[in-house]
């Protein structure tokens, strides 16, 4: 598929045939001889910065050199050595404002290296080996146990460090499939065929980790029983609540959270059964509104108004997201905030204010405009159930961590999304995930001492 | 625009440009195209005595750079593998059809007298303007005793060229093979024999990789290989060393040259005149990309040596000879030291990295807070080895500056340090 959608054939529908090519691979894989002319632009840096900038710090330039020398299985062992999910990070992380950026050739005036689609080349090479043996090795079984609360990157880059250095792992998973926002998030033509399962097989192939499902922290399972009966306990529960409006009309049928309706899209096996609005509003400035927005645009909606109260400086959206969302049609209308929804039963139309920045603050202007609607989607930001909060110090909302990514509780560590580590991005909960498991390991070294 | 017309070994050429002997000049179609796209001249793959020989099937490998490029190619191709005849019939046709063209008659044989002189006579009858001596093969004919078997014996070398020498009246070049341990010998061998002029190198013996399924080296035929002849741009600096090493020295500097080896462009073929050649040939450059290769050598040169102010290609004929010398007669007291230009600098740490690792940890490197990374050469360290420039990867960004240190010349056999240093 390309970057621009197949769009509306006039009578504001797509054919099934047009939308499953609007969810096929965003970027097609690169062939071998792309990939090896990619490999060939990278200049090897010494100490590169593009490793400073990954957060999991792949060496880069070594397993582009790799790949360079045809040497593809170890290519793709220098990337999951880091970062164990270095498949969805090839195909879901913001490059362009990490390892990508960093690339010295941006300096004299090039395109930097293509260092995700050269990643992707290395991984899918070797998750695509028949009969493949796991790349890493578990260290002899040192009798502990512990227990990770959440299947998501997080938890799973932390049980797979973990089984690694020879503790026995148990994963308690609220929904009923691993993966985290590998499955449930992330625009559907970013994790085609499938992938995060097969990435999450790939990683449980080191063996020593058992995952149970339909388990959630405070509800089937809780901390307590958790701290009785294994030796530490990590948290990687993600972000599992949703910042509302706050306006009237919010309750109508047709006003949906972005992340569900990204959940239930990536979950359709057939998207072209899928219903979204003729005129669909996507209220925020993140990735998740674009994901939601430009697959809302895919799926055939006419209209997808993207709206943000701030200025396009401040969207936490890449600056390549918002494009791909002006590529694909998405109306993005900025300076302007949600002040009602309106309709009878069904969402109809939705009124905001016009807004300015005065004095670098954000304040409202008085004037008003409508605009239709008969779906949308709110993507303000996500947050961690109060619920779940209960007995944590906390830093800000989130859960509060040391250096060792030990909370408050004495052997419960926590990582990814539901702590303050960085952006709230795959890689990085991969990172703390694995810097976690080595923490949890001193931790228990600790108590033998 | 500069002319490029001159004259190699008394025969006039439009332009220095001759395809060498090989698979590209083997047959009349191949040849009309060459002049079509602008060859000064051919010399004929070269011709045998009938029974012609019979080739193989798979017959090429090659040595490639990371993205594909060719850097050089290997070869296990015999001479002509068509009647002599039918050979000698399509040169007479060329000949006639393209006057102002060279057609030089490449041609091997065992070591017989009678075998030479009479294969020389019939191609010279045949209207080329010269004869080559094909000395020079290192894969298949010389396992019958013929191509680099005779050019490795230098009495060898100056009785072939006399034999051809005696019974014909046009120019006769020495092709001369690399594969020996100085090419001096070779090259006094066959102006001894009285040869006009001498064509070097031929291919470098060559195995260009080993095929790890097979294994076995390639090319590989029915799962066996051999070793072959190595040419193309990869082979270019030995070429130019041993057309220097002629110029340079005072029994050959007047040997006229034809200089073959990795002339792929204008520049090249600059160089190798600089360093004395008359003329030149190609063959990989053309086998690689066609023969239109020959407009940008023919524009590229002339171009440069508009803006040089050279009319001429006698103008610049072994103006880089004198200086080519030997190491003994360098100045010692020479200084040189990198100088890395900031702006340029995109960061990269190449030149940290090789000067720390593999030389004189000249090079140092510091980040700031903010992450930009510096490096600086450490005058004091740094002995002018040109490493870091070579490598940089920015066009310009280093460059050696040599010091003024109002030092003189200084040679390592005057040198006060030198133990061996003649008594005063």
């Amino acid at each position: 598929m390309s970057l621009r959608p197949c769009n509306s054939t006039g009578d504001g529908t797509l054919s099934k045939e047009v939308i499953d090519a609007n969810f096929e691979d965003l970027h097609a894989p690169l062939t071998a001889l792309q990939a090896n002319a990619e490999a060939d632009r990278c200049l090897y840096c010494y100490d590169a910065p593009c490793i400073t900038a990954c957060p999991t710090s792949i060496d880069i330039p070594t397993f582009i050199h790799q790949i360079r020398t045809d040497n593809l299985e170890g290519s793709a062992k220098t990337i999951l050595s880091q970062n164990i999910m270095g498949g969805t990070c090839a195909r879901a992380c913001p490059t362009e404002v990490l390892c990508e950026q960093a690339c010295v050739l941006n300096a004299e005036g090039k395109k930097p290296v293509e260092i995700g689609a050269l990643q992707r080349r290395a991984v899918d090479s070797l998750m695509a080996k028949a009969n493949l043996a796991h790349p890493f090795e578990r260290a002899a079984d040192t009798g502990r146990r512990i227990a990770v609360v959440g299947a998501g990157p997080a938890g799973l880059s932390c049980a797979h460090r973990a089984a690694m250095l020879g503790h026995r792992v148990t994963v308690y998973e609220a929904k009923a499939k691993p993966g985290g926002l590998n499955e449930y998030g992330l625009a559907a033509y970013k994790m085609v065929d499938d992938f995060a399962r097969k990435e999450v097989e790939f990683l449980l192939g080191i063996g020593g980790i058992e995952i149970q499902y339909h388990q959630r922290l405070g509800d089937t399972i809780s901390l307590a029983q958790l701290r009785d009966t294994f030796d530490a306990t990590y948290l990687g529960i993600g972000l599992d609540a949703t910042n509302a409006l706050g306006i009237d009309g919010e309750d109508k049928a047709g006003v949906l959270d972005a992340v569900d309706f990204i959940e239930s899209l990536r979950q359709a096996e057939d998207k072209s059964e899928f219903t979204v609005g003729d005129d669909v509003i996507v209220i925020g400035a993140g990735n998740t509104a674009i994901d939601a927005a430009v697959q809302a645009k895919r799926l055939g909606a006419e209209n997808v108004t993207l709206v943000y109260r701030r200025g396009e400086e401040h969207m936490s959206a890449t600056e390549w997201e918002v494009d791909l969302a002006r590529t694909n049609g998405v109306n993005v209308r900025l300076f302007a905030s949600p002040t009602a929804i309106s309709g009878d039963g069904h969402v109809s139309g939705m009124t905001f204010e016009r807004t300015v920045i005065k004095d670098g603050k954000l304040v409202r202007t008085g004037k008003t405009f409508e605009l239709l609607a008969d779906m949308v989607l709110k993507a303000i930001g996500q947050k961690i159930a109060p619920a779940m909060l209960e007995g944590f110090a906390l830093d800000g909302r989130k859960i509060k961590v040391n250096d060792t990514f030990e909370t408050s509780i004495e052997g419960v560590f926590a990582g990814g999304d539901c702590i303050n580590s960085g952006e709230d991005l795959t890689v990085q909960a991969v990172e703390d995930g694995k810097q976690a498991a080595h923490a949890i390991g001193a931790y228990l070294a600790g108590q033998e001492a | 625009m500069a002319d490029l017309k001159c004259n190699i070994a008394g025969i006039e050429s439009i332009n220095p440009f001759w395809l060498a002997s090989a698979p590209p000049t083997d047959k009349y179609i191949n040849v009309v195209r060459a002049f079509e796209a602008g060859w000064g001249g051919v010399v004929w793959k070269t011709l045998g005595e009938d029974p012609a020989v019979i080739n193989v099937s798979s017959r090429y490998g090659v040595h490639k750079d990371g993205n594909q490029g060719i850097l050089g190619i290997n070869n296990i191709e015999l001479i002509t593998d068509r009647p002599l005849e039918t050979n000698l019939a399509e040169i007479r046709r060329v000949r006639e059809e393209w006057p102002d063209r060279v057609v030089i008659g490449s041609m091997m044989a065992v070591i017989e007298e009678r075998v030479w002189k009479d294969l020389a006579v019939k191609i010279a009858d045949a209207g080329v303007q010269g004869i080559e001596l094909n000395l020079g093969c290192p894969h298949g004919m010389c396992e019958r005793g013929m191509g680099s078997a005779i050019g490795q014996v230098p009495e060898m070398v100056e009785k072939v060229t006399r034999w051809v020498k005696e019974v014909v009246d046009i120019p006769v070049f020495t092709k001369l093979t690399p594969n020996i341990t100085n090419i001096l010998w070779s090259a006094e061998a066959a102006q001894a024999g009285g040869a006009d002029a001498v064509s070097l190198i031929n291919t470098v013996n060559s195995i260009v990789s080993v095929d790890l399924d097979v294994m076995a080296p390639n090319p590989v035929v029915g799962g066996k290989g051999t070793h072959g002849g190595y040419c193309g741009s990869a082979v270019k600096p030995i070429a130019l060393n041993m057309v220097a090493e002629i110029a340079r020295n005072p029994d050959t500097r007047n040997l006229k040259m034809s200089a073959i080896g990795g002339i792929e462009t204008w520049r090249d073929a600059a160089e190798f005149i600089a360093l004395g050649a008359e003329g030149l040939q190609v063959c990989t450059a053309a086998m690689l990309y066609g023969f239109r290769i020959v407009d940008d050598m023919i524009a590229g040169l002339s171009n440069w040596m508009d803006e040089k102010g050279y009319a001429s290609i006698d103008e610049f004929r072994g103006m880089a000879v004198v200086n080519t010398v030997d190491w003994n007669a360098l100045d010692m007291n020479f200084d040189t030291k990198a100088f890395i230009n900031q702006d340029a600098c995109i960061e990269c740490g190449r030149c940290h990295i090789a000067c720390e690792d593999t030389s004189h940890q000249a090079i140092e490197f510091s980040v700031a807070e903010d992450g930009k990374r510096t490096f600086t050469v450490i005058d004091e360290e740094c002995v002018g080895c040109n490493l870091c420039e070579l490598i940089c990867p920015v066009p310009d960004c280093i460059e050696m500056r040599p010091v003024e240190n109002g030092k003189p010349y200084l040679t390592w056999p005057d040198h006060p340090l030198n133990p061996m240093k003649a008594a005063e």
